[in-house]
């Protein structure tokens, strides 16, 4: 498929239809983006398992970091890649051994191969790259307009909040719920 | 799933936007219009949110110095408008200008911009901004080869208007990008005078575009503020010269931005590193003004720019006029740039001289009555003002006729009021010259 460009919809199913996310070159710094989005998944719902060998056994945020991919204690639904465009085949290699295969391969902002895509694509995942995951849950909920991002999205449906707190929204369908 | 080979949904028209981007329904009360947050801060939903959001870590609001979700909507909405990945919103047009500067420029360093600029701007530049350090080398709009000649390993952005206040210049701004892109600069564009509406700066190269969002984007003369454009267009990364952008900030314990937030880095530097360390916040309900506004903005500058044709036609034909200087007129020095730039109209500002030179502007000036004399422009009311006895005061005679505004040079802001009762007054206040 085209990789320049993702419609809404896409990324949408995606983030809704995954729970368990691996997040391969996580790191323990706070001041990293790769901290930032594991996090940030994590506060919205998904099970994350940071993987890096240099971290394993390490626990931060509440999250504990295993070495490699195979080392998730549960099965992996999304791989989201922090490292750089020519470690991505490795990766796509590990990913493919895995049972049950995840369903999606991410690549983070930055990161697009898509020799490794195609590979991944070809065993039937979903494939998405040079995005990420916590801006674009950002824009589909509409929290990311609160930095005055633009979110590419219009609509007269009201948000929907997520959770108990005031400051957290859903990429949920808005609008009246289909009887 | 999305069928792969379906057609990219189609995006939503100006006027569409203009009423909608940015503005969802209230998640708590369901109000449909922007309410208006009018208060200082906003509680954590716990010590970990809090904290998460100190880090900049999550979105979500602390203190409306430094996000507010009344004034988040205008930033969204402005963004939207320009083509731009984020926006941010100030005080004033003038802070906007500020921040802009802040984040890029280290004393020391220099910019180039355009000789025609409003004359706040270039008071703004020539002096707030050399006790800051930061040091303009001015080019001239009219000869593209002054900016490329004024370049110098110094420089770190280059700054223009695209139509230019007061005087109805229309900048080239293709061919300006394309020297600020062989310097390795961002090119910054002040949009104030054309708005997203007749032009959009970041489809011909812009990187940054601000505005005095106190003019027609407010557009009915009630408050005062700024927005500044992130186009998403420039990478900060490629070299060492944009430290806020590319290195990590001792601020937010060692986080680099450019890397974490991407395309839409510079409108976060503006705001963490700049509004939230210099203070100045836009009131949310001037934010709500503003937007009030914007939603009428192609109605209005539609009208704006029909309504200023009219008159700029009755005053080339009359007889105390000596010249008249808009874009908008075949005759135009400028008319082949408005046509490559601004199909949908010129605008509403422009300038003409008197034979009476400055006894004749004093004279106009004092005599309309539906016209307002005043020192602004932008507003839905027809506004005049004699640029040498006001807003250019303080500059030296010869700057005055660099910037437009010589002694015989009076300025108006065309408003949407009946365009007959627009030219009438001007008729009889002329008739008093
Ligand atoms: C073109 C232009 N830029 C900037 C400004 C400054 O904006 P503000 O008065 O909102 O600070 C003005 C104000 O007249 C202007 O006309």
């Amino acid at each position: 498929m085209n990789h320049d460009r993702y419609d809404d919809t896409y990324i949408r199913a995606i983030l809704s239809e995954v729970r368990t996310i691996a997040i391969v070159g996580a790191s323990a710094n706070a001041a990293r983006p790769s901290y930032f989005v594991m996090k940030y998944l994590s506060e919205r719902g998904y099970r994350v398992f940071p993987v890096n060998p240099g971290q394993a056994g390490k626990t931060v945020a509440g999250l504990t970091f295993v070495a490699t991919l195979a080392d998730v204690p549960e099965p992996i639904d999304m791989v989201d890649v922090f490292r750089a465009p020519e470690h991505v085949p490795a990766v796509v290699d590990e990913v493919l051994k895995l049972d049950p295969l995840p369903k999606v391969l991410w690549t983070q902002l930055g990161v697009r191969n898509d020799e490794a895509a195609a590979k991944a694509e070809a065993a039937g995942l979903k494939v998405v790259m040079n995005r990420c995951p916590k801006i674009e849950y950002g824009r589909l909920s509409g929290e990311i307009g609160w930095t005055g991002v633009n979110s590419r999205t219009i609509s007269s449906r009201k948000p929907l909040r997520l959770g108990e707190g005031v400051q957290r929204l859903s990429i949920a369908p808005r609008g009246p719920k289909s009887s | 799933m999305t069928d792969e080979t379906s057609a990219p949904p189609r995006e939503p028209g100006f006027s569409t936007l203009a009423i909608h981007a940015g503005a969802q329904p209230d998640p708590t009360t369901g109000a449909r219009a922007t309410p208006i947050y009018q208060t200082t801060s906003f509680v954590f939903d716990d010590v970990d949110h809090a904290a998460a959001l100190f880090g900049l870590q999550t979105f979500g609001n602390i203190y409306s110095r430094i996000t507010n979700p009344t004034n988040a909507v205008l930033e969204e909405r402005v963004a939207a408008l320009e083509g731009g990945t984020a926006a941010l919103a100030v005080a004033s047009g003038h802070a906007a200008q500020h921040l802009v500067f802040h984040t890029l420029l280290t004393p020391g360093d220099e910019f180039i911009a355009s000789r025609k600029l409003y004359g706040g701007s270039i008071n703004q530049f020539n002096h707030a901004f050399k006790s800051f350090g930061w040091n303009v080398v001015w080019a001239d709009p009219d000869d593209i080869s002054s900016f490329e000649k004024a370049v110098t390993p110094k420089t770190k952005a280059i700054f223009t208007e695209s139509i230019a206040n007061p005087g109805g210049v229309v900048t080239d701004i293709a061919a300006i990008s394309a020297v600020a892109k062989k310097a390795g600069v961002p090119l910054i564009v002040d949009n104030t005078l054309a708005t997203p509406y007749l032009w959009q700066p970041i489809r011909h190269g812009a990187d940054i575009v601000v505005h005095s969002a106190t003019k027609f984007l407010g557009g009915h003369g009630n408050s005062i503020g700024g927005v500044i454009v992130d186009a998403g267009t420039f990478d900060w990364s490629a070299t060492d010269r944009y430290p806020f952008l590319s290195k990590p900030r001792p601020e937010y314990s060692g986080m680099v931005l450019h890397e974490t937030f991407g395309n839409f880095a510079f409108a976060i530097a503006a705001r963490v590193l700049g509004l939230r360390d210099l203070g100045p916040a836009l009131s949310p309900f001037n934010a709500f003004l503003i937007l009030t506004g914007i939603e009428t903005l192609g109605l209005r500058m539609q009208r704006h720019s029909e309504n200023a044709l009219k008159v700029a036609e009755y005053l080339a034909a009359h007889p105390k006029v000596e010249w008249v200087s808009y874009p908008g007129l075949a005759s135009d020095r400028y008319h082949a740039l408005a046509q490559q730039y601004l199909p949908k109209g010129a605008g509403a500002v422009f300038t003409f001289g008197l034979k009476g030179g400055y006894e004749a502007g004093v004279k106009l000036v004092s005599n309309v009555e539906l016209f307002s004399h005043l020192a602004n422009i932008g507003d839905t009311r027809s506004l005049i003002i004699h640029p040498a006895s006001t807003t250019h005061r303080q500059l030296t005679d010869e700057a005055k006729v660099v910037a437009g505004a010589g002694p015989e040079v009076v300025r108006l802001s065309v408003g949407i009021e009946d365009v007959a009762d627009i030219i009438g007054d001007l008729d009889q206040a002329l008739a008093k010259v």
